[in-house]
């Protein structure tokens, strides 16, 4: 009797990993997923925080697509070693800080760790030829399988026919003339695939899957760096540069207000690890002080926390602040004027 | 039957179902695990983690703003 063979499926959540898994799954491998999390993902997190988006469904959207295929998914943590990825990708940043080549290299090299460790045969993904500009091009896709480590046991099912014969192939654990030519941005294939096998439900994330590709979150995590001096962060870090309006009034010091309530409580856990600010006298916002400041700074803040609140056409508005050894003390002063806001200030 | 709890306070999804996930391994079927949670969007992926794994939900409460799943571990 022939062996089944295993594969791992890297699951995103959205439409092209689905396929890419189904396609092989059909042709009776055993498939698992895979899901890397690096702390940028935007799956998940913000609607966790803003009380608007409480509304909306909260579904995982890899782990609903590893459900719609019965198969297992392995949810795997990558956040402190994805860190030099960041900070220094030997194929240079895209558009924004997104430096989707390394980011696909290392996923698939991590697989391939995984699929060596796990007794499993060969690697999926759900790449489309021409649909990324860095990690889905022509010239870039060999680089990902070379680099990887992975070599011939990364297939790319919905585009296996524009790509060298994989080992799966050669081997005949699957047969490549049910393969695919996928290319190009269009998702007309894909979506026409999908109906193909049933397939109604499914995401279709706008912009990407992760805050690096995000031009306004990319402009806060250089400003994070530049301000420290150097190429770091922490976990609290990138989950505080997508929450509340955030604005560098000075070099030495940024504020994040909250915009709204759920924002607010979210801001409210870091307390103790930032002075805070909030309008006693008024309905207003949390804000988050970050950086070394002295009592004209702190006027400053409190200026312009008063400007977010209700109290904003007052003359005075009352600011309580807190500072890291818990003191709090309250400032009366005036709000600042709209104009005085400046537009440079904001990140 | 042995009884876990899993302190996921203050993680954002997809954190608390990695460390339930982490933690789940190794553990005989039958165990308990208990998750405390303070993102609400586990009461849907941690059941979702549970499904495709073959665990069960034994309970899921919202304590003081806390998300509480209760899972058992099933068969491999």
């Amino acid at each position: 009797m022939t062996e089944k063979r295993k594969a791992i499926a890297l699951i995103s959540g959205g439409l092209d990993s689905l396929l890419a898994a189904k396609v092989i799954q059909e042709q009776g491998v055993h498939v698992e997923g895979i899901n890397f999390f690096t702390g940028f993902c935007v799956e998940g997190h913000t609607h966790a925080i803003r009380k608007k988006d409480r509304a909306r469904p909260k579904r995982n959207n890899a782990l609903w697509v590893a459900e719609q295929l019965g198969i297992k998914l392995h949810l795997v943590d990558i956040v402190e070693e994805y860190k030099e990825v960041v900070f220094n990708p030997k194929h240079g940043y895209g558009a924004n800080l997104n430096h989707c080549l390394d980011c696909k290299i290392f996923m698939v090299k991590k697989a391939h760790e995984w699929i060596r460790a796990n007794g499993f045969d060969f690697i999926i993904t759900g790449e489309v030829l021409g649909q990324r500009p860095m990690s889905q091009r022509k010239d870039t896709m060999p680089v990902v399988s070379r680099d990887s480590g992975a070599n011939d046991l990364l297939l790319r099912p919905l585009c296996a026919k524009y790509q060298p014969i994989t080992k799966p192939e050669l081997e005949g654990w699957v047969d490549r003339e049910k393969l695919y030519n996928f290319n190009g941005r269009s998702r007309k294939p894909q979506m026409a695939l999908a109906r193909e096998f049933g397939l109604t439900d499914y995401a279709q994330p706008a912009g990407g899957c992760c805050f690096l590709t995000d031009v306004q979150y990319s402009s806060k995590l250089a400003d994070l760096w530049q301000a420290r001096g150097e190429k770091q962060y922490e976990m609290d870090d990138i989950m505080l540069l997508k929450v509340g309006r955030h604005l560098r009034p000075r070099p030495n010091f940024k504020l994040i207000i909250s915009r709204e309530e759920g924002e607010g409580n979210f801001l409210q856990g870091y307390r103790k690890q930032f002075i805070n600010l909030k309008t006693t006298s008024h309905a207003g916002p949390m804000a988050l002080l970050d950086g070394q400041v002295d009592e004209a700074d702190i006027q400053l803040a409190a200026r312009i926390v008063a400007r977010y609140s209700q109290g904003k056409q007052e003359q005075q508005v009352v600011v309580e602040v807190a500072d890291l050894a818990g003191n709090i003390r309250e400032l009366t002063v005036a709000p600042l004027p709209s104009e005085d806001v400046l537009e440079e200030w904001h990140l | 039957m042995s009884r876990v709890i899993v302190d996921a306070r203050r993680l954002l999804c997809p954190m608390p179902v990695i460390r339930v996930q982490d933690r789940a391994k190794g553990l005989a079927p039958g165990a308990v695990i208990e998750a405390v949670c303070t993102d609400p969007g586990v009461l849907n992926d941690i059941p979702a983690w549970c499904r495709i794994n073959g665990h069960k939900v034994l309970e899921t409460r919202n304590e003081n703003d806390e998300y509480i799943v209760v899972l058992e571990i099933g068969e491999e």
